[in-house]
């Protein structure tokens, strides 16, 4: 397989998760300030901070509102990360490479991203918001569907599956990361009701509510959430798990010495830490850890499959 | 029934109705299906025929205000039935034609006997454009330089086809020719109990085998690839078809690397592949910037030495343009009785040259007959047409060619034929032209037809599809002797 269309391939599943993921914490946000007082609700600034485009943002815009972070995270071509954007993105990638998908995953990302550019005003009111992420979030989950049903298991659906779980551990680590540092000091006794609302919503935001419920068999707690959505070997969201996808997926390819060793460094390092017991600093640090090393692995397999001149593709 | 017998107009030959009332042998079975019809039945066709153009998503590109837009590909139902009696001899005619032209431009790049001999001008070889120095001495594989050519037919109004220009580097068009099959089948099945055309499916093997006959030493299982100049491309949709039915890779220059050892390579995420052939569909000037265009970033660097080297095999090679031109094509029957010592099979339209002075003064004498195009302008610039022209534009024209009679060719304005095409519920007649497909390898294959191109404006003779044309599924059929 060209080294091109592997990059190609690895950047439409990144920018169709990202897509997905974005449109899921707009949507978990809603409504978690539905649940919240006005005094220790946490507003919108948090999402720029898990997008990591908070200096992009400042320079735009004045005010963390509503308004401006939902026009910047859905609307905003400048910002490389906004739905749109990534839509844009993943369908671009994917015009270079139609005769390698099958036909209806073209279609289907033509499809949502004509949908999202004509609907994105009607995205951005309140009424409208709701429909509006539903069809991206489904549009995802049929681009990956499709791919499940029709693609081959060769190293297109690996390069495929690499982007998407890539993306997916970074995103959940970013999730943790911002929503953990606005949460309630345990010993605020009077506030606890709240503060399960909000581990429920980082649960939500990954989607994981119901799996945590039915595998953790406890009540929604700091520290249970953190095992499972770092260590968990079965919730496909979980870092730990998709780490062991991209682990498997490099298996399949040639010259993956590197990129293996790296993706085994970063399980190791899950494995042998008890992020129950970390405080927020030292999580915070943790994190920042796993993200630097999420880095290096994409760097890593950059040099070992994708084109030296590189297409300087963004990543957020 | 959607043909009005005695009220279709016939602006010169029709393919179908020889006048008003009266079919021609091989259309009865059509007009016989047609028949069958009602007025609606037209209309809900051709909307089927476009939903599965859509659906398939056969496109071509306009490239405008920064974004590439995918249009569907336009396409009239009722196919253009030729009988393969006539087709017979087409098919001779054109490879005897391209066998002389790959002679011809083997001959200019080694010792130009056909010069020296006083039968093509050197003055002609010294303007051309498409004449490329880099090329002089070289042998490409099996001798041959224009293995994919395209060449345009047009019916004049005495029925007879003349080629109009051969395309010798980097026809297109082919995948809509096999796609407008594909369609015609979905969509007026009941003709294929009609008649039995010849099939149009085997191109892509045999371009593949075509290719692989290039191969450099008969390396076993060759790697082929399709070279694109990327998404922009106005034929992308075709580079990405033919590279997906031949099972080989789709690259763009940067895909591909030239070691100091004079070998292509292509980045694969298993590290560096070798590539034997390379079906490029990237103009000369911009295949290598080391040797042509030095601004070209589609191109590969390099390329013309592999290629020199013999390491890689380009097709079509490196400066077989020199035969895309206009004044080489007044002189392709010359060329074939020069080379094959044979008359040529399918005429050339009539064109007079005006560096001769006999024809020079029959041109000044009937410029209002005839279209005036110089030879070294493409896309229709600085032409005359002369019925249409006014007394100081033929004035101005006359100067023109005594001052260059070299840079001047004249042509008889020739009435190109028509088929009946679906205009909302009836069938009227539209202009056509044919671009058949000449493949050279190991041996010369034609394509059962071409592709059609029909002119879809009342009256107009404009078949791109840019500009308001669309095209036609094209049938040869054997109906014997009627």
């Amino acid at each position: 397989m060209l080294s091109r269309v592997a990059e190609h391939l690895y950047w439409i599943s990144r920018y169709v998760e990202r897509a997905e993921n974005t449109a899921r914490l707009i949507s978990v946000n809603s409504n978690l300030l539905l649940d919240l007082p006005d005094g220790i609700a946490p507003g919108w600034e948090p999402l720029v901070d898990i997008m990591g485009v908070r200096s992009d943002f400042d320079k735009r815009f004045k005010e963390p509102d509503e308004r401006q972070v939902l026009k910047f995270l859905i609307a905003d071509r400048s910002n490389a990360g906004s739905i749109l954007s990534s839509l844009h993105f993943a369908r671009e990638n994917c015009r270079t490479v139609r005769d390698i998908l099958p036909r209806e995953i073209w279609e289907e990302l033509n499809e949502l991203y004509l949908y999202a550019q004509e609907n994105v005003t009607v995205g951005l009111t309140k009424r409208g918001r709701f429909g509006f992420l539903r069809r991206v979030l489904y549009g995802s989950q049929l681009f990956i569907g499709i791919l499940a049903s029709v693609q081959s298991r060769d190293e297109a659906f690996d390069f495929l599956r690499i982007g998407r779980y890539l993306e997916r551990a970074d995103m959940t680590t970013r999730i943790i990361d911002v929503r953990s540092a606005d949460l309630l000091p345990d010993d605020v006794a009077d506030l606890r009701p709240f503060d399960t609302i909000q581990w429920v919503s980082v649960l939500h935001s990954l989607s994981a509510y119901q799996m945590y419920r039915r595998h953790m068999q406890t009540r929604v707690r700091r520290d249970a959430v953190l095992r499972f959505l770092f260590k968990d070997l079965h919730f496909p969201r979980a870092v730990r798990y998709c780490l062991d996808v991209v682990g498997e997926c490099l298996g399949d390819l040639k010259n993956n010495e590197q990129a293996l060793k790296s993706v085994h460094a970063l399980v190791r390092k899950i494995d042998r830490t008890n992020v129950d017991t970390l405080d927020q600093t030292s999580l915070h640090e943790y994190i920042d850890d796993l993200q630097l090393n999420i880095i290096k692995l994409h760097n890593t397999m950059a040099v070992a499959y994708f084109p030296k001149s590189g297409q300087q593709q963004q990543q957020g | 029934m959607p043909i009005e017998f005695k009220t279709y107009e016939i602006p010169t030959f029709d393919e179908v109705m020889s006048r008003a009332n009266r079919a021609r042998s091989h259309a009865i079975p059509l007009l016989r299906t047609l028949r069958e019809f009602d007025d609606e039945d037209l209309e809900t066709r051709q909307h089927a025929a476009e939903m599965a153009i859509k659906e398939m998503g056969i496109t071509f590109t306009v490239y405008s205000e920064g974004d590439a837009i995918d249009r569907a590909w336009p396409f009239d139902i009722v196919p253009r039935i030729i009988p393969k009696s006539e087709w017979d001899v087409v098919e001779a005619g054109l490879k005897q034609r391209v066998m002389a032209l790959n002679l011809f431009i083997d001959d200019l790049y080694h010792g130009q006997k056909i010069v020296k001999d006083g039968v093509f001008p050197k003055e002609v070889l010294a303007k051309s454009k498409n004449f490329r120095p880099q090329c002089v001495g070289i042998d490409p594989p099996l001798g041959i330089w224009a293995h994919i050519c395209g060449s345009d037919l047009v019916r004049d109004s005495d029925g007879t086809l003349y080629v109009l220009e051969d395309n010798l580097r980097v026809p297109s068009g082919v995948s809509y020719m096999l796609e407008n099959r594909l369609i015609t089948k979905r969509v007026f099945p009941e003709l294929f109990n009609e008649y039995s055309p010849l099939p149009v499916d085997g191109y892509p093997s045999q371009l593949f085998d075509t290719l692989c006959d290039l191969a450099p030493k008969k390396r076993s299982n060759p790697e082929v690839a399709v070279l694109t100049p990327g998404i922009y491309n106005s034929a992308y949709f075709e580079h990405a078809y033919l590279a997906q039915q031949m099972g080989c890779e789709l690259v763009e220059g940067r895909d591909l690397f030239v070691d100091k050892h004079d070998k292509v390579y292509m980045h694969t995420v298993a590290g560096p592949q070798r590539v034997d052939v390379i079906y490029r569909r990237i103009d000369d000037e911009f295949m290598d910037p080391e040797v042509f265009n030095k601004q070209s970033v589609l191109g590969v660097p390099g390329l013309m030495r592999a290629w020199k080297a013999g390491n890689v095999a380009l097709a079509n090679a490196p400066g077989a343009g020199v035969a895309d031109d206009k004044v080489v094509y007044a002189f392709v029957p010359e060329i074939i009785r020069y080379y094959l010592d044979q008359d040529p099979l399918i005429p050339n339209v009539k064109t007079y040259r005006c560096m001769f002075e006999k024809e020079r003064r029959y041109v000044l004498e009937h410029l209002q007959e005839l279209v005036v195009k110089p030879a070294n302008e493409s896309g229709g610039y600085g032409m005359l047409m002369g019925p249409s022209s006014t007394k100081s534009e033929r004035e101005t024209f006359a100067k023109l060619i005594e001052q260059d009679p070299r840079n001047y060719i004249a042509q008889p304005v020739v009435g190109i034929s028509t088929v009946p095409t679906v205009v909302g519920r009836k069938l009227e007649a539209r202009h056509v032209d044919l671009r058949p497909f000449i493949l050279s390898g190991g041996e010369i294959q034609v394509t059962a037809g071409g592709l059609t191109r029909v002119a879809l404006r009342k009256g107009s003779l404009v078949v791109n599809s840019s500009q308001g044309g669309g095209s036609k599924d094209t049938w040869i059929v054997d109906i014997g002797v009627q």
